[in-house]
């Protein structure tokens, strides 16, 4: 067996492989749901419903949407330059220790406050995907495994402050920051509904980085240093400099999530902020293909999947767990439909 | 060399092989025969068909139709173990060597059956030195490979196939890499291989080493059997015929007067890394309407030379001058800025980015300023017509500006780069390997525009393995061997033999 | 001073046996898959399904050896599941990596939910003993540090001998050096890279499973989420720092775990009473990313690490 290159991949090919791979991994989930004695059905519409069936679950799909947004953008960016940050949790916990530390700290006024806390986030998650950047681009450090090993250092920092010196005198011995004052809050979209500005910030968000990446020399510099670093030095881009400008965008944009999770949501930093936001966001890039697009729609695909397990195993015997599998098999099955649209396998 | 003798026994035979990549046949109805005992030279252009052909003797690809029979016996196709089973032992042009292993580690891989435990290191040795001597392959069999120079190499290649018992040699390409010392001892060897009943494929397209030491010539082109005469029988003029189809004028520059110097290397030297070489004191001027040739064995220096000049590579000692001045801070912008075009040796690696457009290939190298970018904005419509100028005005055979690259044939893509330099108006043009695994048309365009520059006002430097390219089309020809550069030559002032005894090293110490 | 006393202590050196086992598993799976030219991100998904499905083999009734052999065959099909995909088919070893770790880390957790739905705390197993070695474990201070641990850690030593051993000494070794150096050496001398380099893998992730399985079967006698904690990832550092030799990465996993025992006696000490607990659980993360750095520039990088081979191009 050997792969030959497709010349000119047909629409059917580049559209209808990826809708198979997903439609596959519908059927693995309900493979899953028959193990665990389930109707696989009756499964697949209670996590329908679930994601989909009322107010209350579109509004909590979109909500959980937002980080991944943010988390997706941040893994695409960084992917298209073949950097591979899977630190995006560590840039999100920076993010919000920011935004808490200036939300309660600073005492600015409402507005000024967000465009402090957002701006002093993206600093901090850019700062925090920098070092292993600089790790990479001086010494050839490989980024995969120190961004890996941040995400435990930075939690166990963060669990470090808020048992110390971050911690809520109010929290009742719970390891939980102050919350931020009402004025320092993103507000509602719409009055009454509970859905935050994080979620617009995200559409925003899309929407500059598909700017940056189809029109700007960055966006351009970006692409060809992913593709082929060598050829990309010698027609002069500096090589070094544009993954250290990727690093920036990448850990900011993880950064935001972080921001937008405890000004929209939350109010305040707790140890389980994210459940794993930065390492599903990995899951929304792949899946948006790295389109940037692409991300808002398979966030709000991936948070739909959560959501609607969640509601889905309280009402059946199915562990929630389904949703991790599926999503994780989701993964590689599109990584091969990507595969397939640009060659074939043939004998020989 | 002994004549060929059609009555020994055929030890190889090829019967009808057909192999098609899509629409191309890269293999079309191919058969001929080996004998034991001779030389067959498989003679043919870049892109005739001799790589495929070779790949499918040792079951790496599976032909549509056809058989290979070694020793009467018809190998089982994509078997990749069946040919080295029954005997042919291949030397690759890239060897197929494990850098952290050792000589003797190489030879043993694969010839003791994977599950036993121990490698029986001693017999090995005893039976490597043997080989090496009676075949005169000099090399010590506990150095690591990484050690190693091209030319032992390729002896550790050749003596791999004589472990594993091979009756029937198979070199790709072999001299390309060789100084002529080197690969008048390869052919001694061939020789002491032939005496003990060994018989030899020699792929090549270098038409006097095919006289020289082949008994017969096979010639392929665009992948169909072209001929096939006995050696004795025909001259290298009727060979190329043979090669390239009709008779083909290969471009020929006239001299000229050269102009002003553009850029001026005094006494540079460069540190070598690892196993490349570096640069010892070189002395090198470009002038304006001047095409100066570097004639060289690959691997002498020619690569840190075409990086220094193309800006991704400093002196680590003396002067680099561009324009009377010399350079302050050097890096592939700067070299750009300074008015060099850079036509790079791998137009794959280097030269494009396989997945990007013709479009955005054409503005690799200037995209960061007008017209194609203002203020951080790229404006892909003067992007999309500078990609549609370059494509009408070189040539460039392609379904349109937003093709991706990676699917043009070799000589379009090259005209591809050739435009965005030609397109930029340098006035130094850096040609490395310029025409290299180019078919015939493509292979006269380049060089027709090459000249065309020069006669434009251009400085030209031509890097190039082939000597004939180099006497063609040179004003001046240098030689690097080993780091250093020989004086200039003026056009029609050394013949290729003279060139060669500097090739090989000679001469340099006199110069200096 | 109390570093010094805990140094001078047979239970520290017993510690740090204990905390190298696994590690040393783990890291000697991921090394075999290295030097075959893979870079196996499953890792860490890898050892928590080992953990899981040895502990869950003896919960429902094997022994002990069958609950190994069960982990090990989980790791085994998890990395068949990296090496299809890796090898043949050539995909991006980053992304199937996070990919494996992700799915085989949601199925233990997904299948634990489901043999165990109602339960809150994880049920204990009898894990493996301690055995002392005769003669040996009387001696003074050698004896109880590194002559009374369980089977399973000096498995851990024996692997990485036998590792070191078929590596340097056999037909296999010489098969799978070539195959991360230059695979067409491997080719060209009628071996198949695609059977090596798959055959890496598989056993390797084996390996690493043994290695998640030392945590239920022989530290811990329950499984608990989160258990693996990062070691998957520590073990690549402890490749690179070992530059690929079994003998240095032993001796890489055996400092790591020098240290992190001393972290943990640290925090007993009057140290831990003035710095924060969470600044020694960073030590082992931070020890990891310096041994990276340490030796960035040093090691002989295998040299078709994560470049796919397809047969016929050259």
């Amino acid at each position: 067996m050997r792969l030959e290159p497709v010349a000119a991949p047909s629409l059917a090919r580049t559209l209808g492989l990826p809708a198979l791979s997903l439609a596959m991994t519908v059927v693995v989930a309900s493979g899953l749901a028959m193990l665990a004695g389930a109707d696989p059905f009756a499964t697949l519409g209670l996590i329908l419903k679930g994601a989909l069936g009322s107010k209350f679950a579109l509004l909590e799909t979109l909500n959980r949407a937002t980080p991944l947004i943010f988390t997706g953008l941040a893994v695409a960016v960084a992917f298209r330059a073949r950097l591979w940050n899977i630190g995006a949790e560590a840039q999100l916990y920076a993010g919000a220790l920011v935004t808490v530390l200036i939300g309660t700290q600073m005492g600015l006024p409402g507005p000024l406050a967000l465009a402090a806390m957002a701006l002093g986030a993206v600093l901090a998650g850019a700062l925090v995907l920098l070092g292993p950047v600089v790790l990479k681009v001086r010494l050839g450090v490989d980024e995969v495994v120190t961004t890996l090993l941040f995400n435990f250092i930075m939690l166990l920092f963060i669990s470090l402050l808020l048992e110390g010196p971050l911690k809520d005198p109010m929290g009742m011995g719970w390891p939980k920051s102050e919350a931020l004052p009402r004025d320092a809050r993103l507000p509602r979209i719409v009055e009454g509904l509970r859905l935050h500005w994080g979620f617009g910030l995200g559409l925003i968000a899309a929407v500059a980085v598909w700017i940056v990446q189809t029109r700007t020399t960055l966006g351009y510099e970006i692409r060809a240093v992913g593709q082929n670093p060598e050829a990309a030095r010698f027609a002069g881009i500096p090589v070094g400099r544009v993954l250290l400008k990727t690093a920036l965008l990448s850990g900011g944009l993880a950064a935001l999530a972080g921001f937008s999770e405890v000004a929209g949501l939350k109010g305040s930093l707790t140890l389980d902020l994210s459940p794993g936001f930065g390492y599903t966001g990995i899951i929304v890039a792949m899946l948006a293909l790295l389109h940037p697009l692409g991300v808002v729609v398979s966030a709000l695909f991936v948070a739909g999947v959560f959501v609607g397990a969640d509601s889905m195993s309280r009402a059946a015997e199915v562990p929630t767990y389904i949703a991790d599998i599926a999503l994780a098999t989701a993964l590689l099955f599109m990584v091969v439909a990507i595969l397939l649209t640009r060659f074939r396998l043939v004998r020989g | 060399m002994t004549a060929a003798a059609p009555d020994r026994g055929v030890v190889l035979r090829l019967t009808g092989i057909t192999k098609r990549f899509g629409r191309l046949a890269a293999n079309d109805d191919i058969s001929f025969a080996l004998h034991e005992g001779e030389v067959l030279a498989l003679l043919g252009e870049n892109g005739a068909g001799k790589t495929t052909l070779m790949n499918i003797l040792f079951g790496h690809y599976t032909a549509d139709a056809g058989s290979v029979e070694v020793f009467g016996r018809e190998l089982p196709p994509g078997a990749p173990g069946a040919a080295l089973a029954a005997g042919v032992g291949m030397v690759h042009q890239h060897f197929t060597l494990a850098d952290n292993m050792t000589v003797l580690e190489n030879a043993l891989l694969g010839t003791v059956p994977l599950w036993r435990f121990g490698l029986d290191r001693a017999r090995g040795r005893a039976r490597l030195a043997d080989l090496s001597r009676d075949f005169g392959l000099a090399v010590d069999l506990d150095a690591r490979i990484r050690s190693l120079s091209v030319g032992e190499r390729q002896r550790v290649e050749i003596l791999k196939a004589l472990y594993r018992d091979a009756r029937i040699l198979i070199l790709d390409e072999p001299t390309a890499v060789l100084t002529p010392q080197e690969s008048e001892a390869l052919f001694d060897t061939l020789a002491k291989a032939v005496r003990r009943g060994l018989s030899v494929i020699f792929i090549s397209h270098k038409l006097h080493e095919v006289m020289a030491i082949s008994d017969r010539v096979v010639v392929l082109r665009h992948g169909r059997l072209a001929g096939e005469v006995a050696t004795r029988d025909t001259d290298r003029h009727r060979l190329a015929e043979m090669m390239v189809g009709a008779e083909v004028a290969l471009p020929h520059a006239q001299a000229r007067d050269p102009g002003e110097t553009l850029l001026e290397l005094r006494d540079v030297s460069m540190a070598a890394e690892g196993r490349r070489v570096g640069l010892n004191r070189v002395n090198l001027s470009l002038r304006a309407g001047q095409i100066t040739g570097i004639a060289g064995v690959s691997g002498n220096g020619q690569g840190v030379l075409a990086d220094l000049i193309g800006g991704l590579a400093r002196p680590d000692g003396g002067e680099l001058r561009v324009g009377g001045q010399p350079v302050a801070d050097w890096s592939p912008r700067a070299s750009l800025a300074a008015g060099v075009g850079r036509i790079p040796e791998d137009r794959h690696a280097l030269g494009s980015i396989a997945d990007f457009t013709l479009t955005e290939n054409a503005v690799l190298e200037g995209y960061a300023a007008p017209p194609f970018s203002r203020s951080g904005l790229v404006d892909w419509r003067a992007a999309r017509r500078h990609a549609e100028a370059i494509i009408a005005r070189y040539d460039v055979r392609c379904p349109g500006p937003d093709t991706r690259i990676r699917l043009l044939s070799g000589g379009n893509m090259q005209k591809l780069i050739l435009g965005r330099v030609l397109e930029a108006g340098p006035r130094i043009i850096l040609a490395n390997q310029p025409v290299r695994g180019l078919d015939i048309g493509a292979l006269t365009y380049v060089q027709e525009r090459l000249i065309a520059a020069r006669d434009g006002g251009a400085a030209v430097l031509l890097i190039s393995e082939d000597l004939d390219e180099i006497l063609a089309l040179s004003d001046e020809i240098r030689v690097m061997s080993e780091g250093r550069m020989s004086p200039a030559f003026p056009r029609g002032s050394r013949t290729a033999a003279e060139l060669g005894v500097w090739m090989a090293g000679q001469g340099f110490d006199h110069a200096a | 001073m109390e570093i010094v006393e805990i140094l001078l202590s047979a239970s520290f050196w017993g510690a740090v046996l204990r905390i190298a086992s696994p590690l040393i598993f783990a890291t000697m799976g991921e090394l075999i898959c290295e030097r075959a030219g893979v870079l196996n991100l499953g890792i860490e998904g890898i050892m928590v399904i080992g953990a899981f499905a040895g502990w869950m083999a003896v919960y429902a009734g094997l022994g002990l050896w069958p609950g190994v052999a069960v982990a090990m065959a989980a790791g085994m099909l998890f990395g068949l599941l990296h090496a299809t995909l890796t090898v043949p088919l050539g995909l991006s070893q980053h992304v199937v990596g996070l990919g494996v770790t992700l799915l085989a880390t949601s199925t233990a957790y997904y299948a634990y939910r489901l043999a165990l739905p109602e339960v809150t705390s994880p049920p204990r197993i009898e894990p493996f003993q301690p055995v002392d070695i005769p003669v040996l474990s009387d001696l003074p201070f050698l004896g109880p540090a590194l002559f009374s641990q369980t089977p399973l850690t000096y498995l851990a030593l024996g692997t990485a001998g036998a590792v070191a051993l078929v590596l340097y000494r056999t037909p296999l070794g010489l098969a799978l050096r070539a195959a991360g150096e230059n695979p067409s050496a491997v080719e060209a001398q009628g071996l198949s890279v695609t059977a090596i380099r798959m055959g890496a893998v598989i056993f390797g992730s084996g390996l690493m499973a043994v290695g998640g399985a030392f945590l239920t079967m022989s530290a811990f006698s329950s499984f608990f989420f989160e258990m693996v904690n990062g070691r998957g990832w520590i073990c690549i550092a402890l490749v690179v720092f070992g530059a690929w030799r079994p003998g240095k990465a032993l001796l890489g996993a055996l400092l790591f775990a020098a240290f992190d025992a001393l972290q943990i006696r640290l925090q007993q000490t009057g140290l831990g009473a003035v710095v924060p607990y969470q600044v020694f659980l960073m030590v082992p993360y931070v020890l990891s990313i310096l041994a990276l750095v340490l030796m960035s520039r040093r090691a002989e990088v295998p040299a078709a690490l994560m470049v796919p081979y397809n047969r016929g191009d050259r």
